[in-house]
């Protein structure tokens, strides 16, 4: 049975400076007592705590928040990527994530081999990966420029090819974060769709997104995240509403501040 | 998929924070890792297989381009520094040609060990796969580099008249060592590096003194009074004993020592420093 189950999952993040960085600054800095460099600075910053979920299989669960909020870092939890240091975290079914920045892929290979690697990274066989080569391809509407290093590809080219591949395996769980809202309005439309399709077919979603249309036509409850937190989690419009009202209140305190 | 943390102090001091976790189960997922990620197999040889061909594809020679920048290497570097060091050709080829192709893999094993998770921080941050798979990935590229190399040897071999015998079977456990203390040294560096980023740059500027003072380009007899200089170097031994087998030159029982005790001691060290740290190197990336 496919679910996730985290109680009080927290992670606490260090954060290196410069100098903390660097063996030779910290060997120099042990050695001399801290007299010829200055202090190896180590920050311990809370990214996420307290996070409660239950999700079944059919659940859709958005993800809202300001820049920081730690929206990715909780996929990342979900994804095993990173492993809670507090609380614990239990989940069963097939999880593949697709996640923004170099989404996975390798840069310098064609679309068509990223097809195969990403494929096979999550879990497919070559035969396997063979028989929905064809569907991915149409999907993603890059025809021939599949056979050009995926560096040539635009932000929004690239999140088709990735967003093509981690659906098409049959996965139980797909986390997404808010980079698959760099396709057009068309690919969205369709990937819209297939979301939809993957759902139906009893999988569990949670996406990231700023979209209010998309997480509306999606999710079936929301989560809003401030400062590695639940603040607010429940039926979408209730959680939405109260994010934008939110979001008001501090313009408005920010006006009133500087006026 | 289940992981649990513990947890014991709670709050608010973060960084004094303590988190106990159960001793048994570290060590469990550690090796979990180490032999799920030896399991996946098509995983790390789709992507070492995709590394060796990334060098194809930047050359019109594509598969040749391998074998024959290595062999011009052998070829000029070998008629000089034979003249220079007035040693005879048939003496001195083969034993360059074996050590630079040994040396090109042990010391990227070292230095692409130093890079190889901050380089897979995209599959990493991406993708739950065991971290293990970098470490297998970077091992099956140089066996396939190293598969290229082998026809050097042969024409190497062929060309001076070097008779195969029954020692050169003993290179196989040699070759089987350096493999396996390769493994625990990409493992070890690459987490080290994780955490120390100025790591890379300075196993890069000691490997290039290393390949100076190990006799690649030299050969042992070379400097009989200053023993120590070859006793000491570790690499020397492990690049001996697959050399030494298919020069037949009798082996030195001390290379087997060295090896076989670094082999053990490194793997016991790293995976302690991996039972220690694995669940960590995601957040330094």
């Amino acid at each position: 049975m496919v679910h996730i189950h985290a109680e009080r999952v927290g992670i606490d993040f260090p954060i290196y400076g410069n100098t903390g960085r660097s063996l030779k600054n910290s060997i120099l800095h042990a050695t001399t007592g801290g007299r010829l460099a200055t202090t190896a600075s180590r920050t311990v910053v809370a990214a996420l705590s307290n996070i409660s979920l239950d999700l079944r299989e059919g659940d859709r669960l958005g993800l809202v928040g300001g820049n920081g909020a730690g929206k990715t870092t909780l996929l990342r939890v979900l994804a095993s990527i990173y492993e809670p240091t507090r609380g614990t975290l239990t989940t069963s079914g097939q999880i593949v994530p697709l996640f923004g920045g170099s989404l996975g892929m390798d840069l310098e290979l064609p679309g068509f081999d990223n097809i195969i690697l990403r494929g096979m990274i999550l879990g497919l066989s070559r035969r396997q990966i063979m028989n929905k080569i064809d569907d991915i391809a149409a999907f993603t509407e890059l025809e021939d420029f599949l056979h050009l290093p995926v560096r040539t590809y635009s932000a929004g080219m690239r999140v088709r090819l990735a967003f093509a591949i981690s659906t098409s395996v049959d996965a139980d769980i797909l986390l997404l974060d808010e980079g698959v809202g760099a396709g057009d309005a068309s690919f969205m439309n369709k990937a819209q769709a297939r979301l939809l399709d993957f759902v139906e077919r009893t999988g569990l979603l949670v996406l990231a997104t700023h979209s209010t249309t998309l997480m509306r036509k999606i999710c079936s409850h929301a989560i809003w995240m401030h400062r590695g937190e639940i603040k607010r989690h429940g039926p979408v419009d209730d959680v939405m509403t109260e994010y934008r009202e939110w979001i008001l209140e501090q313009q408005r305190l920010r006006a009133e501040k500087a006026a | 998929m289940a992981s649990s943390v513990e947890e014991t102090a709670s709050r608010p001091d973060l960084a004094k924070q303590k988190v106990k976790t159960n001793k048994r189960s570290m060590t469990r997922r550690a090796i979990d890792d180490l032999v799920g990620g030896l399991l996946r197999v098509n995983i790390w040889g789709v992507l070492g297989w995709s590394d060796i061909r990334q060098q194809y594809r930047r050359s019109t020679l594509g598969p040749l381009w391998i074998t024959l920048s290595m062999a011009a290497f052998v070829l000029f570097l070998g008629i000089l520094y034979a003249q220079l060091f007035n040693r005879p050709l048939h003496l001195y080829m083969p034993h360059l040609a074996i050590g630079y192709i040994l040396w090109t893999m042990i010391s990227s094993f070292v230095e692409g060990g130093s890079r190889c998770f901050i380089s897979a921080e995209g599959i990493i941050k991406q993708l739950a796969a065991p971290l293990s798979v970098h470490v297998y990935r970077l091992i099956w590229a140089n066996l396939l580099t190293l598969a290229h190399h082998v026809i050097i040897i042969v024409v190497v071999m062929v060309v001076f008249a070097i008779a195969p015998n029954e020692n050169w079977l003993l290179a196989i456990p040699g070759l089987l060592l350096i493999l396996l203390t390769g493994a625990w040294v990409i493992f070890l560096l690459g987490i080290l590096s994780a955490r120390f980023r100025d790591i890379p740059q300075i196993v890069q500027t000691v490997m290039r003194m290393i390949f100076f003072m190990t006799p690649v380009l030299w050969m042992p007899e070379f400097i009989p009074r200053r023993a120590i200089f070859l006793t000491a170097n570790p690499f020397h031994h492990y690049i001996e004993l697959v050399r030494g087998p298919l020069l037949n030159k009798p082996i030195d029982p001390l290379h087997w020592q060295v090896a076989g005790a670094l082999t053990v001691i490194g793997w016991i060290v790293t995976l302690l420093v991996y039972r220690r740290f694995r669940q960590r190197i995601a957040y330094w990336l």
